[in-house]
């Protein structure tokens, strides 16, 4: 095969010496890349293939937000509603609360799991040897447990009758509660477990960016005299400043999907607490398997994907604005 | 590894006593867990959960392995999708990762967008629900366990960060000595991709492990129960007892026919623990496996 040729050599007009029709060229020179690059795209053709028919393809369903969905008349055959669907939305009284709930949520997940994670990385940097491991190995140990699981531990400690926090509160003579019926307590659980599932693996994430930093930056920082902290502010912080955007724009476009696993077995799904830990995700998955609420369902489903979208460009935008090369795309 | 100099002792010690106080914190609950599935069901209902048994007993344990046959068909049905599927997605991801690592494949800016779109935008539950049991028929299979997990544009962000450090010379002098893409790609750059394959394989591994959301969705059939479905129903058993309004018919339904305390907590051990031991023996790879792109040199 070769060395590669630089593309602009194929698009130039052929050695014939007749001129050609611009899309005829244009057709030769891509048909020629393709054959040039046919066995990488032969590899990667199983993966596009299965993102076609898992990711692409349902997308097509998002028309279901303006249908009446029939299954016996299909996605294409069902008819035609307009906004119908998205009245439900707008019109119920829960629909303020389940944004609320999803957005200040997510936004509080992003900035607690951001800070908490870079302020651990950062201080796991300045440490060496053994007990690094150690460290990680504890902090990823939540990570690798099903919110199944965590349904579990969270009824270990909140149990009304045996509860562990409530066994605590004896201790210092306060009152058992019964937290599953409570609303105010969840605001603070909620993120507090949150971070407990995640922190392991974002600060896994952004410790792996800072060892990829060349050492000799702070070797020359040493030499001049630099105190930790001042190569922490002017040499690692500065350089893994991409990883923290990138990861930040990505966590924006979930902010209106929220943690389905984390609200929904958490709190139990039970109804008292829901004003609180209610969320788009597990009201829709009500909606859907008590009420069989297709086309509610649907709709959200739209809406989630097209706010998302719109708040990562506009994310990106933003950050393009400001600093180009630490942008997304 | 870390290459920082200037460490001082003094202020690494209260770091050091920091990280323990933290991870202390992070590990208590599977500590009450663990403990609440050893102590004795007459000692839970007297003295509630605590973190040390006030009375030791490994009667729980006993009863889940008494009757194991729906614990074992979990377990078969688990190991099943873990192992096939933590298989052929890595195969995947690397098979897409790889090209999209290459700066001369001429592709490389539309696939990027056409996979990382997936991430941002999405056809939402129901159209996926529909395309798996109208179109794929899929309810009620493994493959509805194992499908959807396959190709994760996170897991190829990762591996490409991984193989766009991996030198390009190697490739170049591969294709000299006359070599072709396939070749290269599962003689040279898999093997040299082992931390990587390592790290997502254990990721992997725990999401098909942990996989609770498309059970919970397309599996009904008893026989293709996996272990966390199993733990959702006992959960959602036990909680619609605990929180229904005719508490003393709870309380005896729940002692009768439902596995008390300590019984369910040792399933949500038995049930994790296989996964939560072969961790540490992959830790090793992890940093260095883990590079999600765009860290400038």
């Amino acid at each position: 095969m070769g060395k590669p040729e630089p593309a602009e050599l194929h698009t130039l007009p052929g050695n014939t010496g007749r001129r050609q029709p611009a899309v005829l060229r244009w057709v030769i020179s891509e048909f020629r890349h393709l054959r040039k690059n046919r066995e990488l795209l032969l590899l990667a053709l199983p993966g596009i293939l299965f993102k076609l028919v898992i990711a692409y393809f349902p997308m097509v369903g998002l028309i279901l937000a303006f249908k009446f969905f029939r299954y016996d008349e299909g996605i294409f055959g069902s008819r035609w509603v307009g906004l119908q669907n998205f009245e439900f939305l707008f019109k119920a009284q829960d629909a303020f609360r389940i944004i609320r709930n999803t957005l200040l949520y997510n936004f509080s997940y992003i900035i607690l799991g951001t800070v908490s994670a870079l302020l651990l990385a950062l201080l796991l940097n300045e440490l060496s040897g053994r007990l690094v491991k150690v460290y990680q190995t504890t902090m990823f140990l939540p990570f690798f447990i099903s919110m199944v699981i965590v349904g579990y531990i969270g009824n270990a400690f909140f149990d009304f009758q045996n509860g562990y926090l409530n066994t605590l509160l004896g201790y210092v003579g306060i009152d058992p509660h019964n937290w599953y019926l409570e609303t105010t307590p969840w605001i603070f659980i909620l993120p507090l477990v949150s971070l407990w599932k995640g922190i392991g693996f974002s600060t896994l994430i952004y410790y792996a960016g800072m060892t990829g930093i060349n050492p000799d930056y702070y070797e020359a920082a040493t030499l001049d005299g630099a105190t930790r902290v001042q190569m922490m502010r002017r040499i690692t912080l500065p350089l893994i400043r991409p990883l923290i955007i990138i990861l930040f724009i990505l966590g924006l476009g979930n902010i209106i999907r929220g943690d389905f696993g984390l609200h929904y077995f958490l709190p139990n799904n039970v109804g008292p607490n829901f004003p609180t830990t209610d969320i788009i995700d597990t009201y829709v998955y009500r909606a859907l398997t008590k009420l069989g609420d297709i086309n509610s369902a649907a709709a959200v489903g739209f809406l989630q994907s097209v706010v998302g979208l719109i708040t990562v460009v506009t994310a990106n935008y933003v950050v393009r604005k400001i600093d180009d090369d630490s942008a997304l795309f | 590894m870390n290459m920082n100099t200037a460490k001082s002792a003094p202020s690494n010690f209260g770091i050091n006593v920091f990280f323990i106080i933290v991870c202390l914190m992070i590990a208590l609950p599977f500590l009450l867990v663990i403990s609440i599935s050893l102590t004795s069901e007459d000692a839970l209902s007297q003295f509630g959960y605590n973190l040390l048994p006030k009375a030791w007993s490994f009667e729980a344990y006993r009863i889940v392995f008494e009757k194991p046959t729906t614990l074992l068909r979990g377990y078969g049905v688990t190991i099943l999708i873990t192992v096939i599927g933590t298989l052929l997605s890595l195969l995947l991801t690397a098979m897409m990762a790889y090209p999209l690592s290459r700066r001369d494949f001429r592709y490389n800016r539309q696939l990027t967008f056409f996979v990382f779109f997936t991430m941002l935008f999405n056809g939402g539950l129901i159209p996926f629900y529909i395309l798996m049991t109208q179109y794929l028929h899929l309810k009620n299979t493994l493959a509805a366990l194992i499908i959807p997990g396959l190709l994760s544009p996170f897991n190829i962000m990762i591996m490409k960060g991984f193989l766009d450090k991996i030198s390009k010379e190697i490739i170049e002098s591969a294709k000299v000595d006359g070599a072709r893409e396939f070749r290269i790609f599962f003689q040279i750059i898999l093997p040299l991709s082992t931390p990587a394959l390592a790290t997502l394989g254990l990721l992997i591994s725990f999401g098909y492990w942990n996989e609770w959301f498309n059970a919970l969705l397309f599996i009904d059939n008893d026989k293709f129960i996996p272990l966390q479905l199993l733990l959702v129903r006992i959960l959602s058993q036990a909680d619609f007892l605990a929180n229904s309004p005719m508490a003393e018919v709870s309380d005896k339904l729940k002692y009768a026919s439902f596995p008390t305390l300590s019984v369910r907590m040792a399933m949500a051990i038995v049930a994790s623990g296989p996964m939560l031991l072969i961790f540490p023996f992959f830790q090793k790879y992890f940093v260095k496996g883990i590079t999600v792109g765009s860290l400038k040199e």
